[in-house]
Formats: C-alpha cells, sequence, structure tokens
C-alpha cells in the first residue's frame, strides 16, 4: 500500500507507474518494464483505477463495461455479466451512468478495472464513496487478486484496511519517499511511524 | 482493426444516446441557413445564386458544435485515457471518431438540404451528386476537427479555440465544396465540377493520413 498525506505524491505515482502521465525524472519498472521505453507492455500488464472513473456518462452500466470488453477481447467481454453481479450492479446494468450515485460510479469503476485480467492493479482511493457493502465486496475482490498471483498497489488514507490487506506498505512525503516497511507496522495515519 | 470496429462501435453508440444534442445541431444549422436568407433579402435570383454558399457555411458553424461534443465525453472522466491504458490503439480511436463525426456531418449536411432547397428555392434533380460531395465535404472537415477538437478539448475557452484553429485550415473544403455543390445545382456547362471534386478528395486523402499520424502525439503528450 501507499499512503501519505493529502498532496504527497501517491495518485501521481499511480498514475506515471500506469503511464497515464509521464515522470519528470526517475526510472521504474512495472512487472520487469521500464515505464518510458516500453510502455506499451506496462500497459498490457496494467490496470488503474484513478480518481476520475473513466466511464461514459452517457452510457449505462453495461455498455461502459462492453466498451471496455471490446478492446480486451471476447475472455473480458464474457465476464461482464459476472462483474456486473458481483458488484451489485446487475440490477441497474441497464440505467445510465449520469443517472447512478458517486457510490455507484465506484462501483462500477472498480468492475471495469477488474475486467482487465492485469498482472498489476493500481487502486487509487478504492474505499473513497463506498458504502460498508461496498467496502465488503472491495476487499472480497482484492483477495482474488491475491490469490489469482497479482500484485497490488493500494494508495489510500484507510490505514485499517491496508493493515489487514497488504503486505508492505509505502509513506510518502512532498513526493519522497519517507518510511517503508511491513504494512503491519504502520501506526499513525498520513504520517511514518 | 478489432480496435477500430470497437471505437467505431463506442463513437456510434455515444453517438446515438446524445441523440437530443443532433437534433439541436440540426436546429442550429437550419436557423443559420433561415438568418442568411433574411440577411440577403427577397430576391430569389441572388437567394438561388448563394445557397451552396449558405448551405456550407450553416453546416461548418454546425460542425464545430458536433465536433466539440464528441470530445465532451472523452475527457468528462478521462474515459478516452482509460481507453488507452487497456491499452487501445490511439490511431484507432482517431479514426473511429473521425468517421463517426464525418457520418454526423454528413447527416446534418444531408438533413440541411431540404432546408435549402425550401428558403433559397435550389432545388437540384442530381440528389446522389450533391450527397457524395456533402459526403466528401463533411469527411473534410472530419479530419482536421477531429484533431484539433482532442487538441482543445482540455482548454478552458475550447469553444472558441476550436473554430480558430479549424476555419483557416478548411477554407479549400469550404471552397472546393461550394463550387462543388454551386454546380450541381445551376448545372455544370464547363466541366469544372470534376476538378472541384478531385480537389476534395485530394484534401481528404492528405489530412485522413497526417491526422491519423499525429493523433498519438496529441492525446499522450
Amino acid at each position: 500500500m501507499v499512503t501519505g498525506r493529502n498532496g504527497s505524491g501517491k495518485s501521481t505515482l499511480l498514475r506515471v507507474l500506469a503511464t497515464a502521465a509521464r515522470a519528470d525524472r526517475g526510472t521504474a519498472q512495472v512487472a520487469g518494464h521500464d515505464i518510458r521505453d516500453a510502455r506499451a507492455e506496462v500497459r498490457r500488464r496494467v490496470a488503474l483505477l484513478g480518481h476520475d472513473s473513466g466511464l461514459y456518462d452517457g452510457l449505462t452500466a453495461r455498455q461502459n463495461l462492453e466498451v471496455a470488453a471490446s478492446f480486451l477481447g471476447p475472455a473480458a467481454a464474457a465476464r461482464v455479466g459476472a462483474l456486473m453481479g458481483e458488484f451489485g450492479l446487475a440490477d441497474r446494468a441497464g440505467d445510465p451512468v449520469s443517472a447512478f450515485s458517486a457510490g455507484m460510479r465506484k462501483r462500477l469503476a472498480l468492475a471495469r478495472t477488474l475486467l482487465k485480467d492485469a498482472e498489476v492493479v493500481l487502486l487509487d482511493e478504492p474505499y473513497g464513496e463506498l458504502d460498508p457493502p461496498g467496502f465488503r465486496l472491495l476487499d472480497k475482490a482484492l483477495d482474488a487478486l491475491k490469490a489469482r498471483g497479482a500484485t497490488v498497489l493500494l494508495a489510500t488514507h484507510l490505514l485499517e484496511h491496508g493493515r489487514q490487506g497488504c503486505d508492505e506498505a509505502l509513506v510518502l512525503e512532498e513526493g519522497r519517499l519517507a518510511w517503508s516497511g511491513p504494512a503491519r507496522d504502520l501506526r499513525e495515519p498520513g504520517a511514518a511511524p | 482493426m478489432s480496435h477500430l470496429a470497437a471505437a467505431l462501435r463506442k463513437d456510434l453508440l455515444l453517438q446515438w444516446r446524445a441523440r437530443a444534442q443532433v437534433v439541436a445541431v440540426f436546429a442550429f444549422g437550419a436557423a443559420a441557413l433561415l438568418l442568411f436568407s433574411f440577411a440577403v433579402g427577397p430576391e430569389t435570383t441572388v437567394l438561388r445564386e448563394q445557397a451552396a454558399g449558405f448551405l456550407w457555411l450553416g453546416l461548418l458553424l454546425s460542425s464545430t458544435l458536433t465536433l466539440a461534443e464528441s470530445f465532451h465525453a472523452e475527457t468528462e472522466h478521462r474515459a478516452l485515457e482509460g481507453l488507452l491504458l487497456l491499452p487501445a490503439s490511439a490511431r484507432a480511436l482517431y479514426y473511429a471518431k473521425a468517421l463517426a463525426n464525418a457520418l454526423a456531418l454528413f447527416a446534418l449536411g444531408a438533413g440541411l438540404v431540404p432546408v435549402m432547397v425550401i428558403l433559397y428555392d435550389a432545388a437540384t434533380p442530381r440528389i446522389p451528386a450533391l450527397l457524395g460531395i456533402i459526403l466528401l465535404g463533411s469527411a473534410g472537415l472530419s479530419a482536421p476537427g477531429t484533431l484539433y477538437a482532442a487538441m482543445t478539448s482540455q482548454a478552458r475557452a475550447r469553444q472558441t479555440l476550436l473554430p480558430l484553429l479549424l476555419f483557416p485550415l478548411v477554407v479549400p473544403v469550404l471552397l472546393a465544396a461550394v463550387k462543388a455543390t454551386s454546380l450541381v445545382i445551376h448545372g455544370d456547362p464547363m466541366g469544372q465540377l470534376r476538378a472541384w471534386t478531385l480537389l476534395l478528395v485530394c484534401f481528404n486523402v492528405i489530412h485522413w493520413s497526417l491526422c491519423g499520424l499525429l493523433f498519438d502525439r496529441v492525446v499522450e503528450d
């Protein structure tokens, strides 16, 4: 997990790793591929849930997933229905996203992110806007990701969730790594222990 | 090719879901044609002579609304970025969007023809030729228009920037389309239609090739 105060660089780090933003300097590898030199390879292996949902307001929930699946291939297309059910969206599959609450949008954005069978999953504040049942659905999805061997990088302020679900923790301060170690050793919210 | 088909399906779906916007743009174009007729006056001969120019001016003005709107949905929640990270081919996304915009502009242009006929008494029996010119002109507006719409989609003054960038570039399209349309309506005794149509084709070949190559730089940098 990655944590740190607001503006410490968590979201930027995730966006740089997903190749959604370019790094000013430094190097990074994702799944063994350099983010500068092998951007296409990185993109094939990474899924990002950012602050923006990446959804089309004018389309229905199902259409949003189908659009993403049409670029990912038949395996992803076959999982659309299952993911809709998994995230409690089956009843609202035909509703336009513009009619969704923030929590429902987050569920759909999570389903869209997990539609891709990625080796590395980057989740930026995935618990934000979710209700308690949504928390449980997300925890279950994270367990499933770990079970299939995916690497999950979670940016969150909710240390309790991070401690329970994550192995390693990074604390950022003003864009720099301030602390790293086992997640269970994290003590104070948003600060190095 | 599969990415192009997927992106085109997505763009046509978005346009279908936003069809109320299409009606509003058509109303805008029809209102522009009506205002042009008021500006010229009731002289039927003059109106008929200027019909082709007014049709294309109406379509050009309306096109900026269609083109700008086509990228609104892509940038609102970073949906385009989400597709690029899947990863979808930027070139496929461009060609799908440009094709969908060209079809929307063609439908708009074809829809404005009856308005032109009624307001300017500019009927022609050569409907297939007229529709062919509208198709070529729409494609000529769409290719650079889609690229510029992507460039300006994040700008605060995008509604002003897009026409400022687009209009100077599409002057050859406007000239050729107006001349060709006028020749279709009024007759072509000197056989000039072929030359103007060829200019439209050449403009399309150059811009559909060039803009497809540049789109990647626009959305990634």
